[in-house]
């Protein structure tokens, strides 16, 4: 190689090492293999020499110029490197640092429990059945076989509304959702399966009673439905909602107005620890029978033809056994510790395949 | 109803234990409220005998007793405080390992001053049995040592307290409870009859009835030459363990039968009533002063008996002062009678009273009875009192309460879902008193006891006013068909016990079954999950609040006011939930969490519906975060929520107009209305009223929402078409217009996306200015448009004229200019 070219190999190589950054490589790169670069420079030079010089020039060039490209290209990777390393260490955050908080919401355990009803009593074919909290007497005692004068109204403490202006009917607050299945029967031809939750009120206020709360009725009306249907679909639903398939469930004869026969159905549980499905206790947990002839017949039905069954169960028992909730009234107080603590994700629906 | 296991063995012979009656009592309908067992507790405790009592060397008011109470406690030393402790006293002893109620302690031997005491000396106080406290109890003289004192003090009787149906009238009387537990298969029933009394001299009383519909029978019979005076110690003792206060032989001999039988009976004072005549009539707005000493005054629906000097009891309810049985009394008049069990219901209710003899006339007494509970009862008040009775006295008759009713043995399978054989079934009715009249292969006619008036009754019906004729009548000729047949399969199914009925699922509508909610009711769920996801946690309020309340948010009609409301601030039907969860700020803020976000979907009420809506606030701040400093809740944060549930529910967004009209409980400058179309209301959204708040006692910035989720139109139900997915970038663009303050940004957005519906495909806002750089009374208005074209990439031209479209757009709806 002549002294030339290593002067310039050497120089280029000390440049190189001597750029510590990407900008003061650039410019070695540049006034080296640039368009008006040294190296470029004397391969430009090249076409006008003699060919027989040419010709080894030319190599001794060309070595120069792939041994720089490289020294250049490698040089450039090791700054790159260093900087992307510096970059790193000059970003670091400290990951400890809780993220930006979002806003948890739960819904309500009153609106968690109806819809784990919906979603097991859905899956025997019930559909959920609306009605208003205001009703007629009609719909709510008389069509129900309750008359007037029935011991039963005493035990309903009905809170009463004037009547309607420019109605002559007497309006009550619903004491159960039962006017519902009055109005499905009136609505809808057999076979009927409803539920109806919502809110039903009562003037009774302590440590067990709300003026407020939730029942869900339901409603079975077809042709062949016995007694056996009833405890089938109790015994099923009560298993699934306590999710406890060998959960105790026990019968008794009772008596309600619009059943006949009426009965009550227990759970079995421990009174002692208060676990579900163990223990020597039984805790009633509903109301049921078989429809009653006259509430049939009043909702245009002839019990010849159609007989069926109905219940009634509490929304917030059935959430307080579940979930071990002691106090009814702190359902309604809107604490949110309280409603942090029982309810539910929204993410997390009642979905029989994701268990309930 | 409470009895006691020895009142009950005295109707019903039965080996079975306390648990299998219980247990049956359950199954049969007569639901087990309590069982209380006083003598259980009390089993360890011993009668004894004072030996010698010295006093305690160490303690002024001690004495150290020797104590004899029987086999293994014959000679114990035991220090007693009390100062009737003496030798030769009878006294109740309590051994190591009593636990004493009244003192809520377990005895242990030790020493008390340096004395050993092994045991205690009790009062009934401490026995959790009376009030006395002068010192320990004192025994009969000759009282055995080492007996159970609860033996001894006959305490190991069991009192049973069960609730009776409405329908069991029946079983209001121990003899009916002994009855079904025999017809369920727990003992056999005692006989029971009634000696009769013969009469020896005309009643100077008689009976009249002109309210033949309150009362068709009566009867009563005068007992003459009686001493009232205190009953006889089993009789008070009976009564006692029930809870009821014996007062004097005669009044307890007629709620001996009231519970024992089920049959309310009246004594009079014979010598009070005037003019030899009782009346049962109806009134007249007479007052007269009951037993229990209040003053009430009877309508002409009230049934009352009367003499000459007017109302003197109110049938089958209450007897009066005036004319009552005392300890006085010497010749007394007996009434027995039967009473319409619905106007006694009425009356009760109507006067605000009630009584052991009206609660049984309501839900129906033996029919059957009265002459036999008459005579029975003629008898215990000689025994008890003396005397001699007079020839028995009536007025009306025996009303036909006879009816049969026909079971078809298939039924109890075919509705009950139990097959009980015909020979069974047959056997338990009449084990219950039915008496089989005629019977074929196929079925019984039965005779239905005098005590059940709930088998067979006539129906009555309350048939839906709007039902066609036809059909009416169809299913009121089913009840008359069928609903005796339905009274005897329940019997049947009581006493077999309905565990025995075999559980069948319900048969299925098909495997996979369909939707349970509609899509109207599956919005509220919807809506539920997205409100809670965005933060909000859900609350449940009562439906009703305090009428003041309600004032502030716009309704409380006095239609919709609670005529008995539970407190005065639980009267008015909630206009929204929007009460309830500015409220629940309120509750929340004051314990220290006034940073949150709440939700309702639940019914607000208007005079003419209601609907169900969803409402929310947030409250208080947002969370500061290193970087980004907290602020007071915007309307903006209550504006997306509406917007999001409307967007989940399927409203194009674009669809969306939004006015500066808000109710009055919203601040009338930072809140709004969601509309689709001008008369479709959605929602409600703002910062609300900062009288309100006031108002409610909140110190926090509250804004709030409410979407009227049932009137939100349904999408329609269409097939999405492609996507355009175009093969060409799209095109951003910004334009800053400035015009009139007042204008609405909408109607800028608006004009913008109306310009070229095919190019441009989104318009946001980006900034909004008002100061130096504008003009007084106007603002800048910021907006970045996105171009998609969807043909070929948009030359310079092309942009420029769409540009040119989009500035004439918005300047011709709004005015602005570009800036």
């Amino acid at each position: 190689m002549s002294d030339d070219l290593e002067t310039l190999r050497q120089d280029v190589l000390s440049e190189l090492a001597g750029a510590t950054d990407l900008r003061a490589w650039d410019a070695v790169r540049v006034g080296t293999l640039g368009k008006s670069g040294r190296l470029t420079g004397l391969l430009k030079a090249l076409g006008k020499m003699q060919p027989d010089e040419r010709k080894a020039r030319g190599v001794a060039l060309n070595r120069l110029r792939d041994e720089l490209t490289q020294a250049v290209e490698a040089r450039g990777k090791e700054l790159e490197a260093a900087a992307l390393q510096a970059r790193l260490i000059a970003e670091k955050l400290d990951v400890t640092v809780p993220p930006p908080a979002e806003a948890a919401g739960y819904i309500h355990p009153i609106s968690r429990t109806i819809e784990e009803m919906t979603a097991i009593f859905g899956v025997m074919g019930f559909q959920v059945a609306e009605g208003p909290d205001i009703e007629t007497d009609w719909h709510n005692f008389s069509a129900l076989n309750t008359p007037d004068h029935h011991p039963a109204r005493t035990d309903h403490d009905t809170f009463y509304l004037p009547p309607a202006p420019g109605l002559d009917v007497t309006r009550v607050l619903r004491t159960q959702t039962s006017g519902v299945q009055i109005r499905t029967m009136l609505g809808q031809k057999p076979p009927i399966r409803i539920i109806a939750p919502g809110r039903t009120y009562r003037a009774d206020h302590d440590a067990t009673h709300s003026p407020m709360f939730h029942q869900c009725e339901g409603l079975v009306v077809g042709q062949g439905i016995t007694l056996g249907h009833l405890k089938g679909c109790l015994i099923e639903f009560l298993r699934a909602f306590f999710g406890k398939p060998s959960l105790p469930v026990r019968f008794r004869s009772s008596y309600f107005p619009f059943t006949e026969p009426s009965l009550e159905v227990d759970i079995g549980w421990s009174r002692k620890t208060g676990e579900i499905g163990a223990g020597e206790d039984w805790l009633e947990v509903l109301g049921a029978g078989m429809v009653h002839a006259r509430v049939l017949a009043n909702c245009g039905l002839d019990p010849r033809v159609w007989q069926g069954f109905a219940f009634g169960m509490g929304v917030e028992r059935l959430a307080m056994l579940k979930n071990g909730i002691p106090d009814l009234r702190s359902f309604y107080e809107s604490d949110i510790r309280w409603l942090r603590h029982y309810g539910a994700d929204p993410l997390a629906p009642a979905l029989l395949h994701e268990g309930v | 109803m409470k009895f006691t296991l020895s009142w009950l063995y005295e109707h019903l012979e039965t080996q079975a234990t306390l648990a299998e009656i219980c247990a049956m009592l359950n199954q049969i309908g007569l639901e087990v409220e309590s069982v209380e067992n006083k003598g259980a507790a009390l089993e360890p405790f011993l009668t004894a005998r004072i030996l010698d009592a010295q006093p305690h060397p160490n303690a002024d008011r001690l004495q150290v007793c020797r104590v004899d109470a029987g086999p293994g406690f014959s000679d114990v030393q035991v220090v007693c405080g009390a100062p009737n402790a003496r030798k030769d006293l009878a006294v109740i002893f309590a051994p190591p390992g009593a636990y004493v109620p009244g003192l809520d302690i377990t005895i242990k031997a030790g020493k008390v001053r340096g004395e050993l005491s092994g045991g205690m000396l009790c009062s009934l106080r401490e026995l959790g049995l009376g009030e006395e406290t002068s010192g320990i109890a004192e025994l009969p003289a000759d009282t055995l040592p080492g007996q159970s004192y609860p033996d001894f003090a006959g305490l190991d009787d069991v009192v049973i307290d069960i609730a009776i149906t409405p329908n069991r009238g029946d079983a209001l009387g121990v003899r009916g409870i002994a009855r079904d537990l025999a017809a369920a298969g727990l003992g056999t029933l005692r006989p029971w009859l009634a000696e009769t009394v013969e009469g020896t001299f005309a009643s100077p009383v008689e009976w009249a009835i002109t309210y033949p519909e309150a009362c068709p029978w009566v009867l009563g019979r005068t007992i003459r030459g009686v001493r009232n005076g205190p009953s006889p110690e089993w009789l008070r003792n009976r009564l006692e363990s029930i809870g009821l206060r014996p007062i004097s032989a005669l009044v307890d001999i007629t709620n001996y039968f009231c519970f024992d039988l089920g049959r309310p009976l009246h004594v009079f004072d014979a010598n009070t009533i005037a003019g030899g005549r009782l009346t049962l009539c109806r009134g007249a707005g007479e007052t007269f002063r009951t037993l229990d000493g209040q003053d009430c005054t009877v309508t002409a629906e009230d049934c009352v008996i009367a003499d000459q000097n007017g109302v003197q009891s109110l049938a089958g309810i209450m007897g009066g002062e005036a004319t009552g049985a005392t300890e006085a009394t010497t010749d007394v008049f007996v009434e027995c009678a039967l009473f319409d069990p619905v106007r006694v219901a009425l009356s009760s209710r109507r006067l605000g009273l009630s009584s052991d003899s009206s609660y049984r006339f309501e839900r129906g007494v033996d029919q059957a009875l009265p002459i036999a509970a008459l005579e029975a009862a003629t008898r215990m008040i000689i025994d008890l009192c003396g005397g001699e009775a007079s020839e028995v006295v009536s007025a009306g008759e025996q009303p036909a309460w006879q009816r049969t009713a026909t079971l078809r043995f298939d039924r109890v399978r075919d509705l009950g879902g139990l097959d009980v054989p015909a020979d069974e079934s047959v056997s338990l009715l009449e084990k219950l008193g039915f008496e089989v009249r005629e019977r074929t292969a196929g079925q019984v006619e039965l005779g239905v006891p005098s005590w059940r008036n709930d088998v067979a009754q006539a129906p009555v019906l309350s048939q839906g006013k709007d039902l066609p004729a036809d059909v009416a009548a169809l299913a009121a000729q089913g009840v008359a068909g069928i609903e005796a047949e339905s009274d005897l399969v329940e019997e049947v199914l009581r006493l077999k016990g309905l565990d025995a009925v075999p559980a069948v699922p319900l048969p299925p509508i098909s495997v996979v079954p369909g939707a349970s909610l509609t899509p109207a009711q599956a919005r509220f769920a919807l809506a539920r999950r997205v409100l809670a996801a965005r933060g909000l946690t859900e609350t449940v309020g009562f439906s009703f609040v305090s009428h003041e309340e309600a004032m502030h948010f716009g309704g409380a009609p006095e239609s919709l006011r609670l005529l008995n409301p539970i407190a005065s601030d639980l009267d008015q039907m909630r206009p929204t939930p929007l009460v309830n969860l500015v409220a629940a700020i309120r509750h929340n803020s004051v314990r220290g969490w006034g940073d949150i976000g709440l939700f309702e979907i639940g019914p607000a009420f208007a005079q003419s519906a209601q609907q169900t809506l969803a409402a929310g606030v947030r409250s208080g701040s947002t969370q500061r975060y290193p970087g980004v400093p907290g602020h007071a809740v915007s309307l903006w944060a209550a504006k997306a929520d509406a917007l999001e549930v409307l967007r989940q529910f399927g409203v194009n967004p674009d669809a969306i107009t939004t006015t500066a009209d808000a109710p009055a409980w919203y601040h009338p400058g930072r809140s709004g209305v969601l509309r689709q179309g001008p008369k479709n209301i959605l929602a409600y959204f703002g910062e609300l009223h900062p009288s309100v708040l006031q108002a409610a006692g909140i110190d926090v910035p509250v804004v709030a929402f409410e979407v009227f989720v049932e009137g939100v139109p349904q999408p329609k139900k269409k097939k999405k078409s492609a996507p355009v997915l175009s093969a060409f970038q799209p095109v951003r663009r910004d334009f800053a217009f400035v015009l009139a303050q007042d204008i609405p940004v909408e109607s800028v957005l608006r004009a913008v996306r109306g310009a070229d519906r095919q190019l441009v495909a989104d318009v946001s806002l980006f900034d909004i200015y008002t100061g130096p750089h504008v003009a007084e009374g106007t603002r800048s208005v910021g907006v970045e448009v996105t171009l998609q074209p969807t043909e070929k990439s948009l030359t310079d031209a092309e942009l420029e004229a769409v540009s040119e479209r989009i500035v004439a757009a918005v300047s011709k709806a709004t005015g602005a200019v570009l800036r």
